[in-house]
């Protein structure tokens, strides 16, 4: 038989207020890896979970940056030093011509970083997570709400967490292990 | 300066009208006196001065027809500040009425034996001609009276909640009202900047005096409602979260002017024709291009990687000195496009350019503050006003 070694816990609340109030206890008791689940966002969330600004516009600002300079770079190297062509009497580096391809690669650099960030920093795709196998937790999508902390979270302890869970308003709290 | 808390109107608040009165009479009276100095000079500045104030005033028509458009909620405690901006459409035909005067010394095209020369002037005239010009200014600023005297009236009747089905109601006007503003301000910005040079033409030339427009329209109420914080009014009102999005309205149509200066610019530069190229040549002759490269870095470059920071949008002190620069750039701005028709070896600033823009100006204000503390100072009425108090941003 396989060691039961446990995934996190699960607690459900009764409204979006409680479960916001909810995170910041869990917050301020030091909890890190934890997180909420609701069918729909709930203003001021990420203050009360304690969650930083997310990178990605600087990764978005960056890679634009990047995407522009490449293509501003291959125009000028192409036109200007490789295969100099007179057209319509300009000179040979118009950046006025180069302004629109330039642009276009910068939204395109940004837009491809925003997307591929976006799902880089929120770990996905992934194909499962062990919250699933909680029978429960399929009503979180419908008009539940949930808090999960996980288990690798160096406050984690099996009871301790389930008892300060209870203390602050959840109810139905359920270990999830890994099988 | 006082809010009643329970009509949120203010009280003893016509000392900033007063002094932008004062200020106005003293600044028409003094750029006045310039039209027996140099009229040519005198009616270059005032169509500066004019046009530069007038498109606050359409900005405002402009921010009132989007938020009714789209049926917009974080912006409804902003609303009546533009609608107070708005109110001052029919005054601005009273101040359009001297450029009709000036019409000689403006427009080229004005002159008989100039389009008796002139061939393109010739087939131009059916259009380029004083009855016309006339009539048409008469026309947009009475569409444009028309909307804000219709969406000012119902949001009035909106506060004492005599008004059902708001949304529809005012949809019905924005809708067709939108069109029309689209079409008679890109023919405004023809007929009144455009034909200074009148072989030149762009089409995408109204969509850039649009764009300056509505950077005005949002620097201004961001400074008005920073002066009312200041005196501690309506400050758990318009919040962080409002100054956020209003910073994220100015830096979006301040790189829409880029977008659409540069669209102008660049098409221009390719076709290399000359009676479209002869523009932006006396716009890069002498001093002038000191101004062309300031508008470049100074409307765009620097306010760019300024305002794009969600600090910069958020933090006090610069959400002072961004509108303030930004209006300051958008003045030169129409400068640079009025000016070079008559200094066309560099620039030169005549003392009635000032004097007649605080003229104007302080008469603008001062109609502003005077409707705006009429009434009600936000739409008490809005169903969404208090979802409005509480947007976030992000």
């Amino acid at each position: 038989m396989a060691i039961e070694k446990p995934y996190g816990i699960l607690a459900r609340f009764q409204d979006p207020g409680t479960l916001l109030k909810a995170a910041e206890s869990i917050r301020d008791a030091g909890y890190k890896n934890f997180d909420c689940h609701s069918p729909f966002p709930i203003h001021g969330m990420d203050q009360a979970m304690g969650l930083k600004r997310s990178p990605l516009g600087w990764i978005v600002g960056a890679t634009a940056f990047c995407g522009g300079s490449a293509a501003l770079g291959l125009q000028w190297w192409t036109h200007a030093i490789e295969y100099p062509i007179v057209i319509s009497g300009k000179p040979f580096f118009s950046f006025q011509a180069f302004v629109l391809v330039t642009f276009a690669m910068a939204v395109l650099g940004g837009a491809v970083a925003a997307t591929f960030g976006m799902l880089f920093l929120n770990r996905l795709p992934r194909y499962h997570n062990h919250l699933f196998f909680s029978k429960q937790f399929e009503t979180t999508s419908d008009d539940c709400f949930f808090i999960s902390i996980d288990a690798n979270d160096k406050n984690f302890k099996d009871h301790q967490s389930k008892e300060f869970l209870e203390s602050i308003g959840g109810y139905d709290v359920e270990l999830i292990v890994e099988s | 300066m006082k809010l009643d808390a329970s009509t949120y109107r203010l009280s003893e608040a016509g000392r900033p009208g007063q002094i932008g009165l004062i200020l106005g009479l003293l600044g028409l009276i003094a750029g006045g006196a310039g039209y027996w100095v140099d009229s040519e000079q005198f009616f270059f500045s005032y169509l500066t001065a004019f046009f530069y104030w007038f498109t606050f005033a359409i900005g405002g028509l402009f921010f009132v027809l989007l938020h009714h458009l789209v049926a917009a909620t974080w912006s409804v405690v902003i609303r009546r500040l533009a609608e107070s901006v708005m109110a001052t459409v029919p005054f601005m035909a009273l101040l359009f009425i001297p450029i009709l005067f000036g019409v000689h010394d403006l427009y080229h095209w004005s002159h008989a034996e100039a389009v008796a020369d002139d061939v393109l002037l010739q087939g131009k005239a059916p259009y380029l001609n004083f009855g016309f010009f006339a009539l048409r200014a008469a026309l947009y600023f009475g569409i444009w009276t028309l909307l804000s005297y219709l969406l000012r009236k119902i949001s009035f009747k909106q506060d004492k909640g005599e008004v059902q089905d708001f949304p529809h109601k005012t949809a019905f006007i924005s809708a067709p009202g939108m069109i029309a503003f689209a079409l008679t301000l890109t023919f405004a910005s023809f007929d009144w900047l455009m034909t200074l040079d009148p072989h030149w033409y762009s089409t995408i030339f109204g969509v850039y005096i649009f764009s300056g427009c509505v950077v005005s329209i949002f620097a201004f109420m961001i400074l008005t409602f920073r002066f009312l914080g200041k005196n501690k009014i309506l400050t758990e009102t318009i919040t962080i979260e409002h100054y956020h999005d209003m910073g994220k309205m100015l830096f979006a149509f301040m790189v829409f002017w880029a977008y659409m200066a540069f669209s102008q610019y660049f098409i221009i530069w390719y076709g290399n024709v000359p009676e479209e190229t002869i523009w932006f040549i006396h716009r890069w002759e002498g001093s002038w291009k000191t101004i062309s490269l300031l508008l470049v870095f100074g409307n765009f470059g620097i306010p760019f990687f300024i305002l794009i920071t969600r600090v910069a949008k958020r933090a006090g002190l610069m959400m002072v000195i961004m509108p303030i620069w930004l209006l300051i750039m958008h003045w030169i701005d129409i400068f640079w496009i009025v000016t070079p028709t008559l200094h066309k070896h560099g620039y030169h600033i005549s003392w009635m350019d000032p004097a007649l823009t605080i003229g104007i100006g302080g008469i603008f204000f001062y109609l502003v503050w005077s409707r705006f503390i009429a009434r009600p100072i936000i739409p008490v009425g809005d169903p969404k006003l208090k979802a409005s108090i509480n947007s976030l941003s992000h």
